[in-house]
């Protein structure tokens, strides 16, 4: 069939069963937009290239599915290296498509032209620029094929305007869709390995069954994988408590008996501890990231390791693993069980029983905590608010937030019991990442109640798609705790600089957020007083619309803890206030 | 990337990695970029066609000083160019390299710097009024002690070619390949 090389990217993006397009329209990229008209293919319109990306990744992270995003050459293209830099940080399969000028003017500085390839190699996990009509369908299955097996991840696919623009006879082609094997044989070196070398698996699960205090220590490549299911079926075989990473959060219930919740620099007493104090570390596809081993050299100081992971450089990156397996974690963790179960399964466990005392000791005694103040007396608590959000609204809401105060308590306060009801920027830390990345999430699953938490400064680096949310009718709701500071900076002011602030202030009422959201085509409410936080929440549970926006008027004062300072061990993480005393009589008895 | 003169010398610990990739545009890029990104340190770099015209070779010398090996062999090996890397420890490499030098030669120092190539195994490439051009192929090491002779005659340009190595062939008759 004749076609010409738009066609066929919008064909191709069919055949690869895509519902959705992030993106916005330009110069080279028009051509690609004509044939899109005729398409069944979803596109929302964005007001900020920025926002097609994280929505391609919000997208992803709730449907598991690749996210797409299309915008054109040059500005746009750079746009969208921030969320090509978030996805590739937490492994989001993510296909984003760029124009580029006619490929005679690349590297004459043309209009809008940019080095795409260049600039976004360091931040995908593969990208190409394509010259020849006729390699537009491989190239594009290449692309879905890279960015959703192995580590998955973003992966960028550049093309110049003359093989898409039907005036140009470069763009002319014979339509092709290239089988499996051919996408295979085009990547000679792209071989990810998924099965777990079995001589391993038997040492791991010799490992696991001997542990007198082992935890299994959960990042986002159970999510990734799809193992949620596997995993909980190693846990409750062998009676290992869990510990779920940010990235993690939902791969395990949080009201599982055997779960303690996420560890890390804002993790809870009881999963970093235990972690600490562990003799076997069980990490499935998590990374040893700073943000959870605090100081290095003092991390888990007395724990053997067994690390799966599907990226083989994961593996003694950061901690010498004892045994280190590259694979899958859904099929190595079913291999895992297999093994265990065959050394007798429960039966075949060390006694755990002072262990497991130990960690409930940990639980009754530091549980996560904040002080409540009366009603009508004060701002209101921003983890007062996490915990009527999380009460009343379905169990299966999906939660997205921004990067700062308000993700850690959004981790800390809600109860996730579902897997990929949590969206959000763990590697990067990218500010501005919930409303976009909601409005992704609410497009795959419509169904869902989706919010998004969002911070006074969060709020002001990507609002504007609101606009998109209120035109397309996605009908998220953000809750924004507007505390009026760069709330985490400030709390490191406040801790480690003397109080000294420096550019931190952002005032409450500039701007002013419940007219900007009605401007943007919201419902908004202002609350200002803990008594009135339940009805505005079931209010906006209620609309289905339109996007709501509600600005919680939150205590800047409030910082978030348990908190590792930066560079300390995990063994000398500070407690809340009302704790600390506690903890001290503890570590005294030590 | 060092500078030529005394600051070639090898670093104390190096191993040779050898790649196989995809001869496509902008491969080099990424592999160099890769180094660069990860704060891995390139010794030396050769790049050049192999016998399968759709491949190319590259061999990088990288000190192992500050990064252990085994996770730049994993990072290289994620790049989807990359088709297949191995890593020669010194021990179980040849070892070669190319190097070509101008070096100053008057009427008194001529016949000296011809001995020395001679010794070295060095010829001559091309001659004029006032200097010589040389040529060595060897060892690293051996073309690092042919460079410190040179150098008091003076050397007027000098260009080396970075290492390129194959695995070391088994000598014990009883495992044959």
């Amino acid at each position: 069939m004749k076609m010409n090389g738009g066609q066929a990217l919008i064909k191709a993006l069919e055949m690869q069963a895509v519902e959705v397009v992030f993106g916005l329209p330009g110069g080279a990229i028009l051509p690609v937009y004509d044939p899109l008209i005729d398409s069944p293919i979803r596109h929302v319109l964005v007001r900020h290239e920025q926002g097609a990306g994280h929505m391609a990744e919000g997208y992803a992270h709730a449907t598991g599915r690749p996210g797409v995003a299309m915008v054109t050459s040059g500005p746009a293209a750079t746009n969208v290296v921030t969320p090509l830099c978030d996805a590739y940080m937490d492994s989001v399969p993510l296909v984003c498509i760029t124009g580029q000028v006619p490929t005679a003017a690349i590297g004459t500085d043309a209009f809008q032209e940019c080095d795409t390839v260049g600039i976004t190699r360091s931040v995908t996990k593969h990208n190409e620029l394509v010259t020849e009509a006729s390699q537009i369908p491989l190239a594009i299955r290449q692309a879905f094929h890279l960015a959703t097996t192995g580590r998955p991840g973003p992966v960028l696919v550049d093309i110049p305007k003359d093989i898409v623009d039907p005036a140009n006879p470069r763009s002319a082609m014979e339509w092709y869709w290239p089988t499996d094997e051919e996408v295979a044989a085009s990547l000679p070196g792209y071989r990810p390995q998924v099965e777990g070398d079995p001589a391993l698996v038997a040492a791991a699960a010799e490992l696991l069954c001997a542990a007198e205090r082992p935890v299994l220590y959960i990042g986002g490549g159970i999510l990734k994988a799809r193992a949620a299911e596997a995993l909980r079926a190693l846990a409750e075989m062998t009676g290992i408590p869990v510990v779920t990473t940010l990235m993690a959060r939902g791969a395990f219930p949080d009201d599982h008996p055997l779960c303690l919740g996420m560890p890390g620099m804002h993790g809870n007493y009881t999963a970093i501890t235990a972690m600490q104090e562990a003799d076997l570390l069980v990490a499935l596809g998590s990374r040893f990231d700073d943000r959870v081993t605090g100081k290095l050299d003092g991390f888990a100081p007395d724990a053997r390791i067994v690390h799966v992971d599907i990226d083989p450089a994961e593996l003694h990156k950061v901690r010498r693993a004892d045994v280190a397996i590259a694979g899958d974690c859904r099929i190595v963790i079913e291999a895992l069980v297999a093994a265990v179960a065959a050394k007798g399964g429960s039966a075949a466990q060390a006694d755990r029983s002072t262990w497991k005392q130990r960690i409930s000791g940990w639980q009754e005694r530091f549980p996560l905590t904040y002080e409540q103040l009366d009603p009508g007396e004060g701002h209101v608590k921003p983890q007062f608010v996490l915990e009527r959000l999380r009460d009343l609204s379905p169990s299966d809401t999906i939660v997205a937030s921004g990067v700062g105060q308000h993700q850690m308590w959004t981790s800390q306060f809600w109860r996730f019991n579902h897997p990929y009801t949590w969206v959000n920027s763990g590697g990067l830390g990218t500010m501005g990442f919930s409303i976009p990345a909601a409005i992704g999430a609410k497009a795959g699953r419509p169904d869902r109640t989706v919010w998004a938490v969002d911070g006074d400064g969060c709020f002001q680096m990507t609002a504007q798609e609101l606009v998109t949310a209120s035109a397309e009718r996605i009908p998220i709701k953000v809750a924004l705790l507007n505390n009026a500071y760069l709330g985490m900076v400030r709390q490191w002011q406040e801790m480690f600089y003397e109080e000294r602030y420096s550019e931190v202030y952002l005032s409450p009422d500039l701007p002013d957020y419940v007219k900007w959201a009605e401007a943007m085509g919201c419902v908004a409410m202002r609350v200002e007083s803990t008594d009135e936080v339940d009805a505005a929440i079931e209010k906006a549970n209620a609309i289905n619309d339109r996007p709501v926006v509600i600005e919680f008027r939150t205590d800047s004062r409030e910082k978030v803890f348990p908190m590792v300072p930066a560079g300390k061990s995990n063994s000398d993480v500070m407690v809340d206030p009302t704790q600390a005393a506690d903890l001290d009589r503890a570590r005294g008895g030590r | 990337m060092h500078g030529a003169g005394a600051e070639m010398a090898r670093p104390v610990s190096y191993h040779t990695l050898v790649m196989l990739v995809e001869n496509k545009p902008g491969v080099l890029a990424r592999v160099a970029g890769l180094f660069a990104r990860r704060g891995f340190n390139i010794h030396s770099l050769a790049v050049a066609p192999t016998e399968n015209p759709a491949l190319s070779r590259i061999t990088v010398v990288a000190d192992t000083e500050s990064t252990p090996v085994d996770q730049m062999v994993k990072q290289v090996d994620k790049l989807i160019n990359v088709v297949r890397i191995d890593e020669l420890a010194p021990e179980d490499a040849v070892e070669q390299e190319l190097l070509m030098a101008t070096v100053r030669a008057g009427a008194g120092d001529r016949s000296q710097i011809l001995e020395l190539c001679q010794i070295f195994g060095a010829r001559v490439l091309n001659t004029g009024s006032t200097e010589i051009m040389v040529r060595l192929a060897g060892s690293p090491g051996k073309l690092d002690d042919f460079e410190d002779l040179l150098r008091p005659f003076g050397i007027v340009a000098i260009q080396r070619t970075g290492t390129v190595a194959l695995p070391r062939l088994e000598r014990s008759a009883a495992t044959p390949r």
